[in-house]
Parts: structure tokens; C-alpha cells; sequence
């Protein structure tokens, strides 16, 4: 009766939030259902097949890749689009999800231990674990120490995890299950020392790492690895160590992106789903959730890309740096952007070099001084709809645009 | 001085976490621009502490802390290089291990290396996160408003041979009541800010620089970027960060 009683809730609330206009509505409905059932996530998953997603990075974008994956294999599969990856948003998922027996959530990385008791998922995959958003949760080893609790507890459970990221690693390494995949990370800052005891990891330049403490805490052995080709003629691959190897042709731009399907393929793949089929699959997603979308700007045409903490960063500005068209790079630090934004200096905006960079959002200053001392010349607009137009003058060129959170939302919303 | 000066950041594996590893390419690029030739040092702790003129420690998780602190004691090349005149920036768990006594996750207390006069213990209300501004103190040199960005959960109590760096007017500090924030001892200075504080605060980045060079006044640099982020964070952020339609304008 209660179940039943939350279930009416979550939808009337969402209902009513959409009526009024306050967006999609999905978390204040969840929220509502969860007050009157604190077990309504249990409840909802109970009979589905569930597959969790999490990391710092790349979890909207991998949940969007495994439901797209796992919906290859015939049937509807639900998931948590809007981005809100707490309970309420699980919750709000699934009281739509009418009879589907699939669900991929995305899961904030703190909540995972919490939602994966709730949901008694089939898969967790693990993405990567780095600092992000520094004065509120700032301890990423505490984050995988409690990984790895929850994990232990969940013998049932399929883990995929990449095996490149230690911390990672040592958040799955209780796990009675896992799938190591070699998905690379460019960012080793938070890892540099051995979760497992007092010594340093040291990381070899073949992508082996191993404690030099000697504790045993080493890289494990990849079910399958990304081959990711500098070459444009060359197609990147997924190498599996039985010796399949499968391409990886995505329309999503950038390194990481492939290592994003490369590990929902071997999600799919502990689903029953074959690995080559959910790769075709994949093929087709064409942006998420806004990132990497081209758009207009009113005369001039925008790529519009999402980066959140310092990894993050590094990733993109490695992707764009064999472009030389303009950048614009813009700031928020509201409270879902973390609100001190020093996290700037850990980035390599260095990198941008000879660009015609414009520097824009909320926190425009704080990246113009770091800009001034990496000695990339720049100009600043407080207006980020004025800094896509400042960098299109006189550029036929489609616009770089990273930003982080709030700016890269504020900027979908204000495309033409 | 003779050769190239010489700026370490010290182990940027354990003390990297908030950004604070700015401040030794801030000081780099200073000095630099001032036709001074530099060598910047990444120095982790998997390796000897190599000698330099400045040392910047920075912020760091509660494990890592306490490892830096263990791996600089057993080191030794920090204390001895303070003693011989180098210049230390040290800021919020690196400010904590330079002093006598800080704590761990659990408010056990660690010896730290000593170098400042302070300990520090774990506060029973909530973190300090957020904007700090301060104004430096007498028997402090004097510098422009200071401005930074705090997030520590430690009160820390300085001794007689420590003097407080400033006084916070808006912010926590130090938090140990007193209303201070940082301290500092012959060319050895801490501080809570982060930002990192010598891109907000120039003009301590060329007080620490004018100390390892041996001088006094030194040449004016282009900070236009830099001063209008102090207003802006000065003036307080609400009202001039969400203007719009802002005349364009070259900033260097
Ligand atoms: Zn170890």
C-alpha cells in the first residue's frame, strides 16, 4: 500500500513540477516517493535487471552508451537520462519505467554503495576516480575505500573496472567478479599513493604500475584494452586477451569516449549481450546529454564540451590540441561546480599555446590569471554568448567550447 | 646569490590536491619576468629533497599529510636549507606539518618538522570552506588586503616565536579564537588560502620573491588580470560576476 502510495506520489510531483515549468521535475518527485517509502528504490528494482554506472568522469556518457548497448539485445531499457544520479533520480527513472525488466543508472560516486544495496545490481562499472569538486568531497581514497566495502558485500554482482586507474582498482579489488578492462587515464595525480599501504605507485610507460613498496598492489591483467590509433586511417580497437579484436568506430570524439564503450561492450558482454553487436550499436550516439553537440550560436557554429575537474581537462585539452581554431573557455564556481575554482592550476590549459583563446563565465578572472602565467594570450568576456561571438569574428572555424558544470548548462540553454 | 634560483614544489604527489601547486609557477614566472634566471622543480616524494631557495608546500588529504610530514622529517633537506635562509611557503596541511604538532583524520596527534611555532588540532564545529579576506598584522610586513579561498577543518594555535601573518575580517583562519590567520617566522611562512594565494596576492608572491633574491623593492609586472581579480573577490562575488553586456577589452 505504502509502495503503491510512493509510487502515485513520484508521478503526481513530477507531474506538477513539469505543469509549473521547473524542469524535468525528477528529482522533487523522487524525493517526495522516498519520504513516503524509504524502500521504494528496492522496491522499483526488485525483478530488473540493473546495471550501474560510476566514476569522476565519463558517467553520463557511459550510461548513455550501455543503455544504447544493452537495447541492442532486444527490449527497452531504462535509465536515469536527466543526470540527476542520486536516489531521487533512480526513483523517478524507474516509476516511469512501466514493465521494463533493464535498467542503467548513473551513480554519484558517493552513493554507490548505498544504491548498489538498494538495487542489488548485476553490473557496477567502475570509470576512473580523481579529485572533483574539492570542498565537498574531498577525499577520492575514502571514495574507493568504500567502494571496495560495498563491493566485498555484493558477491552477486559484475564489476568492470579499469584496471589502469589504481584507485580503481583498489575499489574493485574485493570484488568476487570483475572484468579488467585497460581503459586508460591520462591523470595520475591522485594516485600516486599505494592505497593498499604506505609506498608509491610508480607507473611504468607501457601503462604497467605497480607499489614500490612491494605490498603486491599491482596493475591486474585486462580482459580487454583500448587501442586507441593517432592515426586517422587506422580505426581504434578493443583487443580482448582471448584474442578477439573488435573496432570501435564511434561518432563521439576523443580517447575517452572509446574507453567509455569499450567498457560498457564488456558490461554488455557479462549481460549476455555480444561485444560486437553492442559496439555497432554505440556506433550511433551522436552526443549526450548536449556534450559534443555542434550548434549554431547565432552566426557561428559551436562545439559545445563538458569538463568538470582537473582529469576531465586534461583529457579535452589533449583532444583539441591538434585543432588551431578559436577556444572559449568558461567558469562557473557555483555550488555543483565546487565554489573554489583553484583547480585551475592544476589544469594544462598550457597546452592552448598560439590559440585565439577567449576566456569567459562567472569566474572569467580567476581563468584570466591562470591564462596570464601559462602565457596564453587571451581576451575576457564576462557574457559567454559574447564570447562565442568575439571568437567566430573573422573565423569560418567551428568554435571550441569547454566549460565546466553550470557553465557548459548554462551555455545548452542559451544556443540559438 | 649565484646561479639560477631555485623554486621547489614539494612533492606534488602527496601536497597537490588544491591547486596550490600554482604558487611555485607563480613565483617562476615572476622572477623571470624580472630577467631573473629559474629552475622550477617538481619534487616528489619518492625522491631526495633537492636543494632550493624556495620550497612551496601545499594542501593535501589527511594520509598523504601525514606521509609528506614523515618523508620530510626523514629527509632532513627542508630544516636544513630554513636554517641556511631558504624561504618556505607553506599552505593549509602543508602549513600544519611545518609547525610542531597537527592531527590526522581521527585528531591524532603527529609531530610535524617544526619550523613554525604552531600546533594545530582537529575543530569540533564544521569545516571552514570559503572566501577568507585579512589584513596583515603589525610585526607582519605589510602587504595589500589578503585574499583566498579556506577549506580546513584544523584550529591552529600559534606559540611566542610565531607571529600571525594577518587578521581575518571576513572568513575563520587560523580558528584557534584569536581571529588570525597564518603565521610566519624568520623567511618561513603558512598560511589557510588557497586560490591559489599568490595568484590573489601578488604582492606576497614578490614579498617571498624579494626575499630569496636578496631584494628590496622589486620592478612592477603587469598584474591587470590579478588586480581585477582581487576587486572582484574584495567587492564580494554576487553583484559584478553575473553582469552582463561588459565592454570588451584586451587583458594583456
Ligand atoms: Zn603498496
Amino acid at each position: 500500500m505504502r509502495y503503491r502510495l510512493a509510487r502515485i506520489t513520484t508521478r503526481t510531483v513530477n507531474a506538477t513540477s513539469r505543469r509549473l515549468g521547473r524542469g524535468h521535475g525528477t528529482v522533487i518527485g523522487g524525493r517526495a516517493g522516498l519520504k513516503v517509502d524509504p524502500w521504494l528504490l528496492q522496491r522499483l528494482s526488485a525483478g530488473r535487471r540493473v546495471a550501474l554506472v560510476t566514476g569522476t568522469n565519463g558517467k553520463t556518457t557511459t550510461t548513455r552508451l550501455l543503455t544504447v548497448a544493452l537495447g541492442a539485445g532486444g527490449g527497452d531499457v531504462v535509465s536515469n537520462e536527466t543526470g540527476s544520479n542520486m536516489p531521487p533520480g533512480h526513483v523517478a527513472a524507474l516509476v516511469g519505467a512501466g514493465r521494463t525488466t533493464q535498467a542503467v543508472l548513473e551513480v554519484d560516486e558517493i552513493y554507490l554503495p548505498r544504491v548498489l544495496s538498494a538495487t542489488s545490481a548485476d553490473v557496477v562499472l567502475l570509470l576512473n576516480l580523481s579529485r572533483d569538486q574539492l570542498d565537498r568531497t574531498n577525499e577520492v581514497r575514502m571514495v574507493a575505500g568504500r567502494w571496495r566495502a560495498a563491493l566485498a558485500a555484493a558477491p552477486h554482482t559484475a564489476v568492470v573496472a579499469n584496471a589502469d586507474d589504481p584507485l580503481v582498482v583498489w575499489g574493485a579489488g574485493a570484488a568476487a567478479q570483475v572484468h579488467w578492462v585497460a581503459a586508460g587515464t591520462r591523470w595520475h595525480l591522485d594516485a600516486a599513493g599505494c592505497p593498499a599501504c604506505e609506498g608509491r605507485i610508480s607507473f611504468g610507460g607501457d601503462g604497467s604500475w605497480t607499489c614500490t613498496a612491494g605490498c603486491g598492489f599491482a596493475r591486474p591483467a585486462p580482459e580487454a584494452s583500448l587501442q586507441f590509433s593517432e592515426d586517422a586511417s587506422e580505426p581504434h580497437r578493443g583487443v580482448w586477451a582471448d584474442g578477439r579484436v573488435h573496432d570501435i568506430s564511434l561518432l563521439l570524439p576523443g580517447r575517452f569516449n572509446h574507453a567509455n564503450a569499450l567498457m560498457a561492450a564488456v558490461a554488455a558482454e557479462a549481460g549476455g549481450i555480444d561485444a560486437a553487436l553492442a559496439l555497432a550499436a554505440m556506433s550511433g550516439v551522436e552526443n549526450v546529454a548536449g556534450r559534443f553537440t555542434v550548434c549554431p550560436f547565432g552566426p557561428a557554429q559551436a562545439r559545445l564540451m563538458l569538463a568538470k575537474n582537473p582529469a576531465g581537462w586534461s583529457e579535452l585539452l589533449d583532444m583539441v590540441a591538434g585543432d588551431d581554431g578559436p577556444v572559449v573557455v568558461s567558469i562557473n564556481a557555483r555550488i555543483a561546480d565546487g565554489a573554489d575554482p583553484s583547480w585551475l592550476w592544476d589544469v594544462p590549459f598550457e597546452r592552448l599555446g598560439e590559440r585565439v583563446v577567449v576566456a569567459t563565465g562567472e569566474r572569467f578572472r580567476d581563468l584570466s590569471v591562470r591564462l596570464h602565467y601559462a602565457g596564453v594570450a587571451h581576451v575576457a568576456h564576462a557574457d559567454p554568448v559574447d564570447a562565442v561571438a568575439a571568437a567566430a569574428e573573422g573565423s569560418a572555424r567551428v568554435i571550441d567550447v569547454i566549460a565546466n558544470y553550470t557553465a557548459f548548462n548554462h551555455l545548452l540553454a542559451a544556443r540559438s | 646569490m649565484s646561479g639560477p634560483l631555485r623554486i621547489a614544489v614539494v612533492y606534488p604527489d602527496l601536497l597537490g590536491t588544491y591547486g596550490d601547486g600554482g604558487n611555485g609557477l607563480i613565483l617562476a614566472r615572476r622572477a623571470e619576468w624580472r630577467g631573473h634566471e629559474v629552475e622550477l622543480l617538481q619534487a616528489p616524494s619518492d625522491g631526495a629533497l633537492p636543494g632550493a631557495d624556495i620550497y612551496c608546500l601545499g594542501g593535501g588529504e589527511d594520509g598523504p599529510q601525514v606521509r609528506a610530514a614523515r618523508t620530510l622529517h626523514d629527509d632532513g633537506m627542508l630544516a636544513r636549507r630554513v636554517a641556511e635562509g631558504a624561504v618556505v611557503l607553506a599552505v593549509c596541511a602543508g602549513y600544519q606539518i611545518v609547525g610542531r604538532s597537527y592531527p590526522d583524520a581521527r585528531g591524532d596527534r603527529h609531530e610535524g618538522i617544526g619550523l613554525l611555532d604552531i600546533s594545530t588540532v582537529n575543530g569540533s564545529g564544521p569545516r571552514a570552506v570559503g572566501e577568507v579576506v585579512a589584513e596583515t598584522v603589525e610585526g607582519a610586513p605589510r602587504l595589500p588586503t589578503l585574499t583566498g579561498f579556506e577549506n580546513h577543518g584544523g584550529h591552529t594555535t600559534l606559540a611566542e616565536s610565531a607571529v600571525p601573518l594577518a587578521r581575518v575580517t571576513a572568513g575563520v583562519g587560523n580558528g584557534d579564537g584569536s581571529g588570525t590567520e597564518g603565521a610566519l617566522a624568520g623567511r618561513v611562512l603558512g598560511t589557510y588560502l588557497h586560490g591559489p594565494v599568490l595568484a590573489r596576492n601578488p604582492a606576497l608572491a614578490d614579498l617571498l620573491l624579494g626575499w630569496a633574491l636578496d631584494l628590496g623593492d622589486l620592478p612592477p609586472l603587469d598584474d591587470g588580470a590579478a588586480l581585477e581579480l582581487r576587486q572582484e573577490r574584495l567587492g564580494g562575488v554576487a553583484g559584478q560576476a553575473r553582469r552582463r553586456f561588459r565592454p570588451r577589452r584586451r587583458v594583456h
